[in-house]
């Protein structure tokens, strides 16, 4: 890469496979290309990724979709403002347990076909059955409080009748240990990104009982954080960073490169697993355990479907999820500082001169697209959806008070 | 007023440094100091340690877990903040370089926490300064015995004296700007590709 580069940009990640298009970027010239020298540093937690943005190591980074808004708000010991003009993609995360875990949900009518409302009767039945006999609570884990995985680990929960607050224990474990961690039965299951639900299953140790393309499809996961002052001082960096993580993105999506990608992703300065466990993601065809097998349309969308645009509805989402669990009040100071995280505006500013096609609007209603549907803007076409919840539930950004009230009366912490 | 002493606890999956760490604090007088190397079964440590200052080094990929035990769990008696004071950015910035990262109970006065940090901090660099002259030690052994081998290559294939070998293989280095090393690695790796003429 040339000292000559227009830009030079820190980004910092997680080993993780939604990194991908990130980590493409810069490998595959598409950020050399923008004029761009992408310098990346794989990170051992989130706390780090945190702490880096904040004192500037890093400009921008692999981030947990929800983490800009904890940042904002102020939830976590050392944030700064970080704005999201980048998503990584949609979807890629399952919910993985033990083989004692899934005997128990099998015997209470759980099938191997990842539904989840099924899956989730079967398991609340499963841990009424513990309770009645004494037996201690089970314990789930996901990778970060203020991650996609804890809030959609809970809405399914609660969705199903499980309680998260009192019938279940959730407990933070790096995705690296996750497989480890069941295996060994200091967790009972757990909500992670691939390849850590694969690598459970190909080590004989876990199920995958059900899927984040399957409880919301088309969901929001990783995103790219970026300092906010970065971002205001550096608009052309940002712009032309943007650009390169959009071809990155389509060059992830094609279905052509899936092996190449596989390949690079399990690089031990990436990912360090084998590219067969690579493959799963890519292609949506999972191995469930016990030998069963499924494959999930869009179970993991780096670029279609409008997958890196940063939709105010899906940070408001989860906005809604930390208001429901108790992470932050709902005051209109708070729904401001969500409102204004995610950042559509810079997102279309800086691939305008592709004359790709664009979404219209900055918010969409969540739940309100059963199919895929064609969406006309700038002259091109693109295609948005299906983005339903499992319980059929909508979420409609210009009634946030009404769906906060809503998830009150249902199940919430004391 | 005496002040009781403050509990510390450090967290660090390399030995060496977690003992360099605990020398430091026991040489400045703190008598309550405990390290633990392995996170699992840590939030019963915290309950009975009650530590009002845990050191931790940011390559511990335990961190998340840590932060939300801090704030969730009820092994944790006292809320445990993260840094001395989150306006002394500089003392921020310098454990975030070093590489270390402390959390301290709330209400912990700052004059009585800063100099534990600054202590960690201190001690984690001179960590990474011997780490790194150990491995340029390691590079230049390494290096010294391909210079040996080539020098016997030489010596054997040319009749050379030991001293002729080694200045023929600077003089080669000089004439074609590169390290003796690098030349010596050359020859070693021609040597082995030309078989018996190499030395066995």
């Amino acid at each position: 890469m040339s000292m000559t580069a227009a830009h030079q940009i820190t980004a910092g990640f997680m080993p993780l496979f939604d990194s991908a298009v990130l980590v493409a970027a810069r490998e595959l010239g598409f950020a050399a290309r923008e004029g761009v020298e992408l310098k990346l540093q794989r990170e051992t937690s989130w706390a780090n990724i945190r702490d880096r943005i904040a004192i500037g190591h890093f400009d921008v980074a692999h981030m947990l979709g929800p983490m800009p808004l904890a940042c904002s708000l102020g939830l976590t010991p050392l944030a700064s403002q970080t704005i999201v003009p980048f998503s990584l993609g949609l979807g890629g995360n399952c919910v993985t347990v033990s083989n004692a875990v899934w005997g128990g949900m099998a015997a209470h009518g759980a099938e191997p076909d990842l539904d989840p409302a099924r899956a989730g009767a079967a398991l609340g039945a499963f841990i009424r059955e513990r309770a009645k006999a004494g037996r201690e609570l089970l314990r789930f884990a996901v990778v970060h409080p203020h991650s996609g995985h804890n809030y959609e680990l809970r809405y399914w929960l609660a969705a199903c009748g499980i309680d998260p607050e009192r019938e279940i224990e959730i407990v933070i474990v790096p995705p690296p240990f996750m497989a480890d961690a069941l295996a060994t039965g200091r967790i009972d299951g757990y909500c992670v990104g691939e390849p850590w639900n694969s690598a459970a299953v190909a080590a004989g140790t876990g199920h995958i009982v059900t899927v984040k393309a399957l409880l919301w499809k088309n969901s929001p996961e990783k995103v790219i954080g970026a300092r906010k002052a970065w971002a205001e001082e550096n608009p052309q960096a940002l712009a032309a960073l943007l650009r390169a993580l959009h071809h990155s993105a389509r060059w992830c999506q094609d279905a052509a490169n899936r092996g190449d990608l596989a390949s690079l992703m399990a690089e031990p300065r990436f990912l360090g697993q084998p590219s067969v466990i690579q493959m799963p993601v890519l292609t949506g065809h999972l191995h469930l355990g016990g030998g069963a097998k499924r494959t999930v349309e869009d179970f993991f969308v780096p670029f279609d479907k409008a997958a890196n645009f940063p939709w105010k509805s899906h940070a408001l989402w989860f906005y809604t999820q930390m208001v429901r669990w108790g992470d932050v009040a709902h005051t209109p100071e708070n729904l401001a500082i969500a409102r204004d995280c995610y950042r559509p505006d810079l997102y279309r500013a800086a691939l305008k001169p592709l004359g790709v096609a664009l979404p219209g609007a900055n918010a969409k209603v969540e739940g309100a697209l059963k199919a895929a549907t064609p969406v006309g803007s700038a002259g091109a076409s693109l295609v948005l959806g299906p983005d339903g919840f499992f319980d059929g539930q909508i979420f409609d950004p210009d009634e946030i008070d009404a769906y906060v009230a809503s998830q009150k009366s249902g199940l919430h912490p004391a | 007023m005496v002040r009781s002493p403050l509990a510390v606890l450090v967290i660090d999956e390399n030995r060496i440094r977690a003992s360099i760490i605990e020398a430091g604090l026991r040489e400045a007088g703190h008598e309550r100091v405990t390290i633990i190397h392995d996170v699992i079964g840590i939030a019963r440590r915290i309950a009975e340690i009650e530590p009002d200052v845990i050191v931790i080094d940011l390559e511990n990929p335990n961190r998340d877990m840590l932060e939300s035990m801090f704030q969730l769990s009820r092994a944790v008696k006292r809320p445990i903040a993260m840094f001395v004071d989150r306006s002394d950015q500089a003392s921020i910035e310098a454990a975030v370089d070093a590489g270390v990262s402390a959390y301290v109970v709330d209400g912990l006065r700052q004059e009585r926490v800063k100099p534990i940090l600054d202590m960690a901090v201190s001690r984690f660099n001179a960590f990474s300064r011997m780490a790194r002259e150990l491995e340029e030690v390691r590079g230049e052994l390494e290096n010294r015995k391909v210079i040996d081998r080539a020098k016997g290559i030489l010596m054997k294939s040319r009749g050379l004296t030991e001293e002729a070998a080694y200045a023929l293989l600077r003089k080669t280095a000089m004439n074609q700007n590169r390290k003796i090393s690098d030349i010596a690695q050359s020859l070693v790796t021609a040597a082995g590709l030309l078989g018996p003429m190499g030395d066995e």
